[in-house]
Order: structure tokens, then sequence, then C-alpha cells
């Protein structure tokens, strides 16, 4: 414990240093990269050793605030979100590090990385925090930080509205947690996580309030729908590097918050299981089938970790639908699948956000339509980008792949062995993931073909650079692991046993042999991939190799323009399968008459909810909120006034309580 | 399991698939009133590609050669998980119904970046299709798999197709017509067969599968064309495992059951190809919807 809580003060010691040495660049660079990247390997030591050994240390000291201690503790479950938060904040700060170098000459970095330090250390408080005040003031300073990050090229009116956005969204979710940990507190009469601990006393009616309210709080920041509307704003406007921690593993932070209230909680109820099943579905359909329709390389990637955090939540309710069914064999399947997803999906959308950066970095844009032919011009961003893909699309001999294949079991186990509707609800539910599946390999195909394969659609994209050493260096270090983690799951399900166990009591022993096979086909899907390749280069060594031109179906001069773009390629399934109201918004001019002037197309790619639903909503409240001006008039003797007048209030309302009540 | 068995379903599994499309060729031109290519035309076709040169286009990159090679590496994984006749699948645990689904996801995924990699309209609108119609043909795999696990009470596809297939029929004949129908349609469609695409059609802006794969030639294109066999082949012995399960007890037998049936199935599909025309390309997905729906309502069949 101790030795995280140096970690914690490297990072914010860095983060207050850059400041102090604002007006020298390499020295803030320096001074910001290197302390993350201290802080976070010192800080992965006691993770690495409470999450194998099962060790839990805390560490307490009085705070002089009421209901409040500085109660810090590591036990398993914080260790394994630790993990990933530490070892990704790494590699984002060595890639940011020259990420950031070509806006150094117009901006003040120092305060981008002063931000990024205290958001690191946020996250790591909270996951450690054991005293709701605690546990606030971490989540409030990570939630803000997270917008300073996103607004860092705040001239720009997009980057605004999106950073207002998501700040939004936090707060009012941030609204449900105070709520959710005033009740909790009301109960136990304390604010120490630990005493949450024995609300074994909490009524069912509370318990079914407390996991509502973690749901809803929790879930704005997870992204679950319809909460998700600001990961596709935010995401595409922050840089890359902030966009892999946001998605890697800012979001996941959501994720703990939901298993750390279930601790308190005890037996989960019967209810629970379905309805996350029920969110977990709705955020998979939706979000990889808005991730299809996006022309902003980020912005699909967005509406992607809304998909991946629906197949978590998925699978995580089929566990607790396998616990509270007596199932053991569902249950064990759902939860390790879900947890391995969660360590899964910050490797690969931290690899694929990274990737993303580079690209807009290297070939100056991430318009899907501008982009093409970026795999030749950049080797190592692409080769790792295909790698992400392939991950993400959930294909064997990857990662993404095995946390699917684990999910998919729980779900065949529970349509096997449950019984009356919830297995008829479950045997559909594969239905629907099987799309979700098929879905994600056109998205991911659609990205990688787009922007890497073909010709480039711009100039810029035709003479992309490959990025410098330090930006494509934790892209390989990325997808390096995204393959190791596919050869070896047997281990890694052993190394994650403990949190499962911590949580939900039960071990994951079961799914290990069949995942050992698993870890093994994959490298024998590697081999005999390898094998095939080989004889391929031998027969084509042994005849005529010929470079020539595409076929163009006698057509002699193509250009990169008559290429299949983004938006051609998902035409396809939107117009088929897709509501309308998931499809973007166009308007056409038609070209009429013999000599026609005017053409005009213009496809607008809004969140379908925020356009239906938040939007009007929140116009028509701001128009209504709007008439209450007159309360700001700005001259501080009214506020002083105010002052008066509510503390006269609250004088009468003390003092005559008892005489109104009564 | 024997080791002759292995060594028995690895040589089918690498030499018949060619055969089959002799097969339907053959059936197709008996109903033209031609006399048709050889029965082994196919292998004459592989043979010669592989030793011809190739062109190979200047846009492309290693993804355009990696099409075929996980095409074809992919359909022959796939192939060792899929039971032949009665004798039980090389490879088999349980859940390897997803892997076995999931290993042709990763060849397609190949398959249309290869083609995207041209930098070709045409191979850019084959790849587009491709991956929609097997969007939609996954559920219906997968719900088709739903109700053999079911019925067999286990999730591998040997457990599944082996044992208790022929009592199965007893049990519960309905659900299994609607999915060896559901599973028809979705072989169709994955092996671009008449009435959903044509692999013989001559019009880029028509085909499916074919115009993925206009720009390869020589030993690559005989790698697709090898492939394409043996995912065709696969999904064959698939579904005549579920629609003439017949064990004689005699191993050897069994395997002669099931060569004969595989020729009689690839004939099946020339009579289709012979008697119906294409459907519209916007019908596809409301027939793959379809399979899904034939497939869902032989669950529900089950569960009653």
């Amino acid at each position: 414990m101790t030795i995280l809580l140096i970690a914690v003060a490297i990072l914010i010691g860095s983060g207050v240093a850059t400041l102090v040495v604002c007006g020298n660049t390499r020295l803030t660079t320096l001074f910001g990269a290197g302390g993350i990247l201290i802080g976070s390997v010192v800080g992965l030591m006691p993770s690495v050793a409470s999450l194998l050994d099962g060790k839990v240390e805390s560490f307490e000291f009085p705070w002089r605030i009421p209901g409040g201690s500085l109660h810090v503790q590591i036990d398993p479950l914080s260790a394994f979100f630790l993990i990933p938060v530490l070892a990704l904040s790494a590699l984002a700060a060595v890639y940011g590090s020259d990420y950031l170098r070509s806006y150094s000459s117009t901006k003040r970095i120092a305060p981008h990385w002063f931000f990024l330090s205290i958001f690191v250390a946020s996250m790591v408080l909270v996951v450690v925090a054991r005293n709701a005040v605690l546990f606030l003031v971490a989540w409030e300073v990570m939630s803000i930080c997270a917008f300073f990050l996103v607004t860092f090229e705040h001239e720009k009116r997009e980057v605004r509205v999106a950073g207002w956005i998501y700040l939004v969204a936090t707060h009012l979710g941030a609204a449900f947690l105070l709520a959710m940990f005033l009740l909790l507190g009301r109960h136990a009469n304390s604010l120490d996580f630990d005493l949450f601990g024995v609300a074994g006393s909490l009524s069912p009616a509370v318990c079914g309030i407390v996991f509502v309210l973690a749901l809803i709080g929790f879930g704005a920041k997870a992204g679950f729908v319809p909460m998700h509307v600001w990961l596709p704003e935010a995401h595409p406007a922050a840089p890359s590097h902030v966009s892999a921690l946001m998605s890697g593993v800012m979001i996941k932070i959501g994720i703990y918050g939901i298993l750390r209230t279930m601790t308190f909680l005890g037996h989960p109820a019967q209810w629970w299981g379905p309805t996350l099943v029920a969110i977990g579905l709705t955020g998979g359909l939706l979000g990889i089938s808005l991730a299809l329709v996006q022309r902003d390389l980020k912005r699909a990637l967005a509406y992607s970790s809304i998909e991946n955090i629906g197949l978590i939540t998925l699978a995580l309710g089929v566990g607790l639908w396998g616990i509270t069914s007596g199932h053991t064999i569902v249950a064990v399947l759902g939860l390790t699948g879900g947890m391995l997803h969660i360590w899964n999906h910050s490797l690969m959308k931290g690899l694929m956000f990274l990737c993303s950066g580079s690209v807009l970095h290297g070939a100056g844009s991430k318009n899907l339509e501008r982009l093409g032919g970026l795999l030749k011009r950049m080797p190592r961003t692409g080769v790792t980008m295909v790698v992400g893909a392939l991950a993400i699309a959930a294909v064997p001999p990857l990662n993404g792949f095995v946390s699917e294949w684990l999910i998919y079991m729980a779900m065949l186990h529970g349509g096997l062995e449950f019984t009356g509707v919830n297995r008829i609800v479950l045997l559909f539910a594969v239905g629907g993931l099987a799309l979700i599946g098929g879905l994600a390999l056109i998205c991911f195909v659609r990205l990688i073909g787009i922007t890497l394969l073909g010709e480039g659609r711009c100039d810029q994209a035709r003479h992309a650079h490959e990025s410098a050493g330090w930006m494509t260096a934790p892209l390989v270090i990325l997808a390096l692991l995204c393959v190791a983690f596919a050869v070896v799951p047997g281990i890694l399900v052993a190394a994650i046993s403990n949190p499962i166990h911590q949580v939900f009591g039960l071990s994951t022993d079961m799914a290990l042999p069949s995942l050992t096979t698993l870890g093994t086909l994959n490298i024998v899907v590697w081999i005999s991939i390898g094998a095939v390749a080989l004889l391929l280069l031998i027969m084509q060594k042994r005849s005529k190799l010929v470079a020539g031109s595409t076929w163009g179906c006698g057509y002699i001069a193509p250009t990169p323009r008559m290429q299949y773009t983004g938006q051609s390629f998902s035409e396809f399934v939107v117009s088929r399968l897709f509501p309308r109201s998931l499809r973007p918004k166009t308007s056409v001019t038609i070209p009429q008459g013999l000599f026609p002037v005017e053409a005009s197309l213009s496809a607008e790619y809004n969140d379908p909810l925020s356009r239906s639903i938040y939007r009007p909503f929140f116009d028509r409240w701001a128009g209504r909120l709007a008439q209450l001006r007159w309360v700001q008039q700005g001259k501080i003797h009214y506020y002083l006034l105010y002052f008066v007048v509510v503390l006269l209030l609250a004088f009468f309302w003390l003092t005559f309580r008892k005489w109104v009540l009564s | 399991m024997l080791i002759s068995q292995i060594i028995v379903h690895v040589v089918l599994l690498l030499v018949m698939p060619p055969l089959l499309l002799g097969v339907i060729g053959k059936t197709k031109a008996l109903f033209g009133g031609r006399v048709g290519p050889p029965l082994f035309q196919a292998f004459f076709d592989l043979i010669k590609l592989f030793q011809k040169g190739s062109v190979i286009s200047s846009t492309t990159t290693w993804v355009f050669r990696a099409g075929p090679v996980v095409g074809l590496a992919t359909a022959i994984l796939a192939g060792l998980f899929i039971p032949f006749g009665g004798h039980a699948s090389p490879v088999s645990f349980s859940g390897d119904l997803i892997l076995f689904a999931y290993l042709f996801a990763l060849g397609r995924f190949f398959t249309a970046s290869a083609a995207l990699d041209t930098g070709s309209a045409f191979e850019g609108m084959g790849a587009a299709r491709e991956v929609t119609f097997s969007c939609l043909a996954e559920p219906a795999l997968f719900f088709g798999f739903l109700v053999l696990a079911k019925l067999s009470g286990s999730l591998s596809l040997t457990a599944m197709l082996d044992g208790p297939m022929p009592n199965s029929w007893g049990a519960a004949g309905a659900s299994l017509v609607l999915v060896a129908a559901s599973l028809f349609i979705v072989l169709l469609v994955e092996n671009s067969r008449i009435p959903f695409d044509d692999p013989n059609t001559h019009l880029e802006l028509t085909m499916i599968h074919e115009v993925m794969v206009l720009d390869h030639s020589g030993p690559a294109l005989g790698m697709i064309l090898y492939g394409a066999a043996m995912k065709l082949f696969v999904m064959c012995a698939l579904l005549l495992r579920i629609v003439a399960p017949f064990d004689s007890g005699n191993i050897w037998v069994d395997w002669g059951i099931f060569a004969v049936g595989m020729l009689a199935l690839a004939m099946v599909i020339g009579v289709v190809e012979s008697i119906m025309a294409r459907f519209k390309l916007t019908f596809v997905p409301t027939f793959l919807v379809a399979a899904c729906l034939l497939s869902a309502f032989g669950i529900i069949l089950l569960l009653r």
C-alpha cells in the first residue's frame, strides 16, 4: 500500500512540477511523461502482487471533513482495475510526449501534462478509496481533469461543445452517485465502505434502489445506453492518447463502481442479471450499428467502445443470472468472460485510439473519406491497427475472441440449463450476440479497409509519413499483448480468479481446461496461416510475378476518387437492415433539367438519441430556465441578500420544525 | 479415435472438395443438355493455376496476399471440427462450434480486406455485400447450432452431430426440418450459389463473391478456388449429417455412405442451381432473415 501511495505522490508531484517549469517545453514533457511513466511502473508492482496473492492492505488517516477519512485499501478487485489503468497510462504518456510535439509551438502544454498526471492519480485513488467522501472527491477530480484534457484544443468550437456535453453528462451521473452514497451511509450510519459491507441488513427494496442508482450513476461514466451520448462527442475531440485512456480505462472505472457496489449489497437479486443483460444487448447492438455509419475514425471507435461496454455488461449480467438461478457454470463463464473482456478491451481500444492518433498525425485527417493507402506509407501503425481491428472484431486467434468465446459459452450453457422463460430469453440473446459479432466484422473491415488499404483519397494521405518511434513503440507493445493474451488465456484467468472470488465468491477453475485448449488452438491457427502463407510464397517464387494495375473493367484512367468510400461500404447494410432512426440524416439536392447546375448532398452523423430526445429536451428547458435570469444581477449586495434570506429560512425551519410537523 | 480415421478425415477434406464442384457442374450440364466439363475439371484448374505466374496490382499490400492464405487456412481448420459421417472429428472440445463459426469470420475479414486493398470500386462493392450477408447468416447458423446443442445436451460439434442424431429425428423431427432448411439457405448464400449469387456470372456489377477476387491470379487464385470449394464441402458435411444421420455400424461402410451422401448433396445443389433463377440482390437479406426465423422457430418448437 505504501508503494502505491508513493506512486500517487510521484504522479501528483510530477504534475505540479510541469507547472513550475512550464516555460521550457522539453523539461515539461520530461517531467510530465517521465513522472507518469515512473509513477505507473512503481504503482504496478503492488497491484500485481495484490492481484496474484489476494492480499488486502489498507491505510487510514483521519480527515477533518464530516464523514470523511483518508481510508484507502488495495484488494484484488482494486488491483484488477489498477493494472490496466497504470499500464495504459504509462504507454499513453510515452506516446503523448511525441504526439504533443506538433502543438508545442502554438500551445502551452504544461497544463495538459498537469491534468494528465492528476487524471491518472485520481483514477488510482477512485479505485483504492474506501470512504464515500474520498471516493466522490477523487471521482470529481477525475471527471474534471478529463474535461480539461478533452478541451485541449479549446479554440475549436466543436471541441468546446464536446467538453460541455461531457461535463453535463458526468455531473448528472455524479448526482446519482451522491444520492446512492447518502442512502447507503444513512443505513450504515457511516460513510466508510467497510461498514457498507455489513449491509446484509439492508432490505431488498433499499438494495434495489441502490443498485438502480449505481447503474445510472456509474453507467453514465461507463457509457450505458441511453447515457452514452457524451462518448462519441468527447473521444474525437480529445487528443488521441487521452481518448485511449478515457476509452481504455476511464469508462471501465464505471464498471468498477458497479462491481464495488455489489460487494456492499450481498447476494444479487433475481432481476439484476436480466436487467444487465438487457442493458448490455441494447448497448452492444446500438453501439456497433452506429459505429458502422460514422465517417470520423475516432467517433466510430467511440461507438465501438459503447458496444464493448455492452458486451461486458451482458457478460456480467449472464453471470449474475447464473448465480441467482444456481447454475454455477453459467455464472463462472459469464463473469470470467466479462472480467477478461475488461482487460482485453483496454488493450485493443487503447491500441486503436493510439493508432488513430498516429493516422491523424501522419495523414492529417481522421475523416475516413480522405484517408486510404496508409498501410504502405505507415507500416508500423498500419500493421498494429490491423491487429487491433482483428482483436475488436473478435476473430480468432486474437484476445477479443477469447473473451467473446467465454460470453458465448456462458449464454449457451444458460440456454441449455435454465428453465422456462429465462431459457428462451438467453437463447435469443445468443442470436443478438451473433448479430453484434457480424456487425463488428463489417465495422472493422470498413475501418481498416478504407483507412489503410487502397489508394490515398487526398494528397495529404498520399504523402503521409510514419510517426516517430516514441509513438509507434506503445502501439507495438499493445499489439503484441493482444496476441499474447490470446495464446495464454488459461494463465490470465488464473490471474484474475482472485477478484472474481472476492466479489462473487466463485472459483474460476471450471473455465480453465477448455480455455487452455482454446489458447493452444489459437497457436494452431497462427501456425497454419503461416504454413499456407509459406506455400503461397514458394509457389509464387517458382513462377513469374508481374506488377500491374488494378483491373478497372477496361477503363484506363482510374483515379483514387473512384474507390469505394466508407459511406458506400456501409450503405448496403444501413439501408437494408437499420431502422430509419439509426441512419445518418441526409439531405439531397438532385440535379434537374437538361443542364443541371446545382447538386448537393449533406449528411449529419449526430447520435440519434441526442438528436431526437436530449437536444429537444435541453433546448426546451434552457428556454424556460432563461426566465429565471433576473436572479443573477451580477451585483454583490444582491448575492449577500440571498445569503441572508437562505440563512433566515434555515433558522426558521430549525426553530419551528417540530411545531410545523406536528 | 484411431489414427487411421484421422488420416481418412484429413485426406477426404483435402481431396474431395473440388470433386463437389465437378458434380455440380455435371448436374447443371445435364439439365442444360450439354456434355459439360469433365468431373475432375476443378482439379485440372487448380493444378494449372498453382503453376501459373501472377499479376499483382501495384496498389496492394501484404493484406492482398493474406486474403487467399487466410481463407484457405481457416477453411481447412474449420473442416477439422466437423465430424464426417458418423465419425468423431479430429479436433473436438466443448465450445468448438463458436470457434468453427468465427474461423469463417476470420477468413471473411481477410478476403474482404484483400478486396478493398486493390482500390477497385467493384471489389469494394463485393466486399460490402459479402460482409453484409454474412452478418445475417451468423445468427441463423447459431440458432441452428442451438437446436442441435439442445437435442444433444452438448456444446461440441462432434457430440452434437454424432451420437444422438438418428434418435433426434424421432424426438424433434419438425425442429430438425426447420434447421436443415435454414442451414441450406445459409450454405447457398455463404458459398455464393444460385439463387443468391452466381459463380459463373460475367458482369462484375451483379457478382458478390467473385467480384471480390477479380484481381487475384495464379497460385493465389488457385488457393481462393480451393478454399471456396473446401468451405462448400465443410458446410455440406454439416448439413448432410443432419438430413441423413445413418450409421451402419461398420466404420468403413460409414465413410462410404458419407462420400456418396456428399456427392448426392452436390447434385441437389446442382439441381437447385439449374431450375432456379437468381433472386434480386436486395431479396437476399430477406431470405437470410427468413433463415434466422426458421431456426429460431425450431428452437421454440423444442422448448414448448
